[in-house]
């Protein structure tokens, strides 16, 4: 689908900063979350974890928990069956373990009882026989031939011969002649990298409930970002056909990719299933963290050459990745996102995943992209600076525009880069005087952007009003540019509009809310409901003025003749035609269903100021400036919101996030007192500046915007820490400790 | 579990000694609730001790302050007072947490929680603080720096608590800071802290002077060689060197998630630098309103 | 294990409950109360969603046991706006986007509203480090703070 020839440029609504729908309910509390929901005869589910890293199970003796008063049933993983299918499976033994604990907090059994205290004497009074198995959590511990055996033979074909028992996956991208493109090269820097895994941080914790009644049917009400998904892995684990689980997503407190999978939900269905009666589980903060995604950590290599005037060469990166005790294959999108950024002649990327003894990851925000290109724009910074170099001048002689065959194979449509680089450098920020103990970094960011499946359904009320029906749960405000464009394409005021996400039976399939895929795909089905409702409406104008179907258009919200040859009639308004439409044929509705293609790619540039106490090695953000392409930004707040949001998280990654194990294998940071994601007084305003390069995939020219803020935050804080104490560093987080060793070092 | 709320110190001392060690004061509870939570503890009787006769009270006394147990820090912050007598008291107190935290949270909770890291406990002892302790045999006084043993453990006996905190009077030429390092700005536990409390002579020499150091040891360490350092100077370059010294050699932290103990060391005597030159111009300025 | 009975004052209206001792407000005023505003995030008063007044002071409610609310005076979100009213707060969260799930918003908003009846003109240092305890993961809090400070503005002019 291409849109490039009528790419829309005359807005009315899109473009606008209007209130979101969902706005009242969410200051006045009325919103309601995953832990909001309650029914009549409720029972609290509680899950036991592991209290060790890894090691086997040989019994659970739940007989004592099931003889305390109020408990209703206690379900392990044989509880279950055991699914054929290796992905689903993986997501069954991750929510409850069986055979062997792969991980510190790994779920082990579940109890449903008639309340909270109830749940927790009763878990105390499970018996778990365990042995204990060594353990590994670290990357390239993990990656040795003689590393403890996380899970056996779980490798795929594309693992070479020879490689350590827990490489799950390798794979390889680029083109050009890498050794010809060094030689070229009149300068050369090879670093090595090392990133911790960080969590998304979500303020809502995961909850669900779920009430499995005795003819198999069964309904479950929970905090996710893809009704749809959560329904088919639960039907899927429960032997359920999908038709008999309904699963109504609620507000959502957060996901950033986190809630893209479940954890809790079959649980609480085994246990509703066995207990007859509705069960809900609250997962608390520790356990979010134990237990929940958190992202890939990494150790990484990367290698790149340069010319004495600025010009790339070639590149290389060697990117080694553990996503937790399962196979994941993030590695590849890492390994693809690397050198996005630039029009290399020669360029090679190769991943690696190993399994370790820590939590499935799961997705997060341009998941595997942020790391990989921290290491690529740390390199090419330092470059930079070894050659005096302007780092933006650099980034603008190499970068890639369209027509530029990707360092991952496809070659390039309409991109911004270019754009959004020349805006950083006319910006002020650029341009700004530092003072001592401050640094200036930069850095480029990438995500591919998705489509995928998706359906809208929209009906035409007889009093002129329009609803819209969709099926991915709003996380940034995506109801409100949903209705935006219903509103665009129809040629009616927004508070016409009504959009709502509806549950899984209720409408098609829609694909998980992530990939930044929502505002451009849902948005392209709602443009192509409302075509569908439009053509209806027309048809319906055409009947009771006697012409035919195609004299008539659709222009500003109304039905008109398409010419003077159509005839001479006074357009018929929206109101109009819905008002009578009984008497015209019945009810106007119009519906899309489509596997969206054409997302088009995004790119981003940041700059950030900081100072750095050069006695405590403390960091301090001074200023942050974003600039984005956003295709079109439909709702300009909202898009501002995921530049700056996607930055604090990013800025949090640089500095002081991660997930810290112990020699025993077990996660020390279980908490948001010593998990630090970024507080208020920890950040400056962080600026922002829209570029608008349309999409040509869209037919207003949207590309989504989510997930390329947090790519670029990594290196730009590394950048800017390392110019302002004057030396490299090469491991995230850059937490004071670290800085202060660095610069001690240096002397 | 029990919730009960006593009305005087006696039946708070009673149901203490009676339950030998089953029962958990209550006052701000912002340590407290996050132990039940954690499961950390399990005890059978939760005190809450707000319903004492003026524990939630900060009365002048002799010249100084004493602070009701149950004061929180947001009260203390309120109390101008305080903040004149001892600004490094009440900004140590006023970093216990965030604002919410703040609207709980007392000094005498800090103490008795017995953290290293507690922010307010060196501001207490850097100010020669006096902690008013009720018990079976009736009130007794004792320095705030007797009261921690180790994380988690204080010497209060059998049946006693800590009902206030006496900070006593000092001289206009005298001033107290308190400075802690955490990762970020806010809502941290201390990786290093260090807390300073100077009395100038008349020609602006320090004539004594009271330096302790929060998260480099088991407990608050108060570092009399520090003090020893600065007393008789006017903080020259070399002396600050000197405390500095002094400072990291009463360090002996531990490495942990929070901070390493080579770092914890060096910013421990970074800390005690800045705030002895903080305590030094606030003592100075205290000094000049004399005239 | 004996429950009590708690007779309180929420947003101007008597209140009564019964909870367990360990009960936290918070839970009370969740499952006992139908007030769902307040938030649970983290259960340790580290992430500030579950905010509320209590006798005019910040807390978070999973720090507060059920029991000590007795004779107290609590506000939670639910009682901020005045019949159709928003207050400026609210309103200006609408309408300068400084939401996007939403999930911290009940919280941040009573903490503000108790700044400003404190400190009407607050600096954006200020604004950002009383509500360092409410944790935004979405917003990078840019948005909030300046919401703050239009119904500052606002409430002010009024």
């Amino acid at each position: 689908m291409n849109f490039q020839s009528k790419t829309k440029a005359d807005f009315k609504v899109v473009g606008t900063r209007v209130p979101r729908p969902d706005g009242v309910d969410k200051v006045t509390g009325r919103a309601l979350y995953g832990a909001d929901f309650s029914v009549p005869g409720m029972q609290v589910g509680l899950i036991l974890r592991s209290p060790h890293a890894h090691a086997i199970i040989n019994s659970i003796d739940a007989s004592d928990a099931l003889a305390l008063p109020g408990v209703k049933a206690v379900v392990t993983s044989s509880d279950l069956g055991v699914p054929e299918d290796e992905g689903l499976r993986d997501v069954q033994d991750n929510c409850l373990a069986r055979g062997k604990v792969l991980y510190d907090g790994h779920a082990v059994a579940a109890v449903a009882a008639k309340d909270m205290a109830t749940a927790k004497a009763a878990l105390k009074l499970i018996k778990v026989d365990y042995t204990p198995l060594p353990h590994v959590t670290d990357v390239d511990a993990a990656m040795k031939p003689d590393a403890p055996v996380v899970q056996e033979a779980r490798a795929d074909e594309s693992v070479p011969e020879g490689s350590g028992p827990n490489v799950t996956h390798y794979c390889e991208f680029g083109h050009g002649d890498l050794e010809a493109g060094f030689a070229r090269a009149d300068k050369i820097i090879e670093r090595s990298f090392k990133t911790a895994a960080t969590h998304q941080g979500y303020i809502e914790p995961h909850a669900c409930l779920a009430s499995y009644g005795t003819d198999g049917k069964a309904d479950l009400w929970c905090c996710t970002q893809g009704q749809f998904m959560v329904r088919d892995l639960c039907a899927g684990i429960m032997g359920m056909e999908g038709s008999q689980l309904r699963v109504t997503a609620s507000e959502i407190g957060g996901g950033f990719g986190g809630k893209t999978t479940v954890f809790i939900e079959p649980v609480a269905l085994a246990l509703s299933r066995k207990s007859g009666r509705p069960v809900k589980i609250v997962m608390s903060r520790v356990d979010v963290f134990r237990a929940t995604g958190p992202t890939v950590s990494s150790s990484m290599d990367v290698r790149i050459g340069m010319t004495r005037d600025g010009r790339i060469t070639a590149g290389e990166a060697k990117l080694r990745y553990q996503g937790g005790a399962f196979p994941c294959g993030t590695v590849d999108m890492g390994a693809q996102a690397a050198f996005a950024a630039y029009d290399m002649e020669a360029v090679r990327t190769q991943g690696w995943n190993t399994l370790t003894n820590r939590p499935k990851e799961a997705a997060y925000r341009a998941p595997g992209a942020p790391m990989a290109i921290y290491a690529v724009e740390s390199v090419v910074d330092e470059l930079c600076q070894q050659l005096d170099l302007d780092p933006l001048d650099v980034r603008l002689k190499n970068a890639a525009d369209a027509g530029t065959k990707s360092s991952y194979g496809p070659t390039f449509d309409q991109i911004g880069l270019m754009a959004t680089l020349e805006a950083a450098k006319a910006h002020d920020h650029y341009h700004a005087p530092l003072g001592e103990n401050q640094g200036r970094g930069l850095s480029c960011g990438f995500w591919f952007n998705f489509g995928g499946n998706t359906s809208v359904s929209m009906i035409i009320n007889s009093d002129g009003t329009v609803g819209v029906t969709e099926g991915n749960p709003d996380i940034g405000g995506s109801r409100a540019s949903i209705s935006m464009m219903a509103a665009e394409e129809l040629g009616i005021p927004y508070d016409k509009v009504r959009t709502v996400i509806t549950d899984t039976n209720s409408i098609g399939h829609n694909d998980v809310t992530d990939g930044s895929r929502v505002t451009f795909a849902v948005g392209l089905a709602t443009i192509k409901a409302a075509r569908d409702a439009i053509r209806v409406m027309c048809g319906r104008v055409a009947k009771i003025w006697g012409i035919d179907p195609d004299a008539v258009i659709w222009e500003d919200g109304a039905a008109k003749p398409s010419g003077p040859n159509a005839g001479n009639f006074e357009p018929m308004t929206l109101a109009e035609i819905a008002a009578i439409s009984s008497e015209t044929g019945g009810p106007i509705a119009g519906h899309h269903e489509v596997n969206a293609e054409g997302a088009g790619v995004s790119f981003g540039v940041h700059l950030a100021d900081v100072e750095v106490d050069p006695e405590t090695g403390a960091t301090q953000v001074l200023r942050y400036t974003v600039f984005q392409d956003a295709g079109k930004a439909v709702h300009p707040d909202y898009v501002e919101g995921q530049m700056q949001g996607g930055a604090a998280q990013g800025i949090g990654w640089a500095l002081n996030e991660e997930y810290i194990y112990g020699e025993d294998g077990l996660l020390q940071n279980a908490g948001f007192l010593d998990y630090r994601i970024p507080v208020a007084s920890d950040l400056p305003n962080i600026d922002t500046v829209i570029l608008e390069i349309p999409n040509p995939g869209h037919p207003y020219g949207v590309r989504g915007v989510g997930e390329t803020p947090i790519v670029p935050p990594l290196a730009a804080l590394s950048n800017a820490v390392s110019r302002a104490i004057g030396v490299r560093l090469h491991e995230l987080p850059m937490s004071p400790p670290k800085i202060l060793k660095a610069i001690t070092a240096k002397g | 579990m029990h919730y009960m709320k006593p009305q005087t110190a006696a039946e708070v001392s009673d149901i203490l000694a009676r339950s030998e060690g089953a029962a958990r004061i209550l006052s701000g509870g912002t340590d407290l609730l996050v132990q039940l939570r954690s499961g950390i503890i399990e005890p059978e009787m939760i005190i809450d001790i707000k319903h004492l006769s003026g524990i939630a009270d900060i009365s002048p006394e002799e010249g100084g302050l004493r602070i009701g147990a149950a004061v929180p820090g947001q009260q203390l912050g309120e109390h101008e007072g305080a903040r004149a007598l001892w600004p490094g008291v009440v900004e140590a107190c006023e970093l216990i947490g965030s604002t919410q935290v703040q609207g709980r949270c007392s000094m005498a909770g800090n103490l008795c929680n017995g953290s290293p890291a507690a922010d307010s406990v060196p501001a207490m002892i850097a100010a020669g603080a006096i902690a008013r302790i009720e018990g079976p045999d009736g009130p007794r006084d004792c320095p705030v720096e007797d009261i921690p043993v180790s994380p988690g453990k204080t010497s209060l006996g059998k049946g006693e608590f800590v009902s206030s905190i006496f900070l006593p009077a000092r001289p206009k030429g005298a001033a107290d800071a308190y400075l802690r390092f955490i990762p970020r700005t806010e809502m941290d536990i201390a990786v290093a802290s260090a807390a300073v409390n100077i009395e100038l002579a008349d020609d602006g020499t320090v004539k004594s002077a009271r330096i302790a150091l929060g998260a480099v040891g088991p407990k608050v360490v108060l570092v009399p060689d520090a003090a020893d350092a600065i007393t008789g100077s006017k903080l020259e370059d070399p002396v600050i060197a000197a405390l500095v010294r002094a400072c990291e050699a009463a360090c002996n932290p531990i490495d942990d998630k929070r901070g390493t103990a080579e770092f914890r060391t060096t910013v421990a005597g970074v800390l005690a630098k800045r705030a002895a030159r903080i305590a030094m111009s606030r003592a100075q300025e205290r000094a000049g309103e004399r005239t | 294990m004996k429950n009590i009975h708690v007779s309180t004052t929420i947003n101007g209206d008597d209140a009564e409950f019964v909870c367990a001792p360990e009960e936290t407000l918070l839970d009370a005023l969740r499952n006992r109360l139908g007030l769902s505003g307040a938030k649970e995030g983290c259960g340790t008063g580290d992430c500030g969603a579950c905010t509320i007044e209590m006798d005019g002071r910040l807390v978070c409610s999973c720090l507060v046991l059920g029991a000590e609310a007795q004779g107290a005076q609590i506000k939670t979100v639910e009682g901020m706006a005045i019949g159709e009213a928003l207050h400026p707060l609210q309103q200006a969260f609408i309408d300068h986007a400084a939401l996007q799930c939403g999930i911290c918003t009940p919280g941040i908003l009573v903490a503000a509203k108790n700044l400003l009846e404190r400190n009407p003109d607050p600096t954006d240092t200020e604004v950002r480090y009383w509500l360092a305890g409410n944790l935004c993961r979405c917003t990078g809090y840019d948005k909030i703070i300046k919401a703050v400070q239009i119904a500052a503005a606002d409430m002010r002019g009024a």
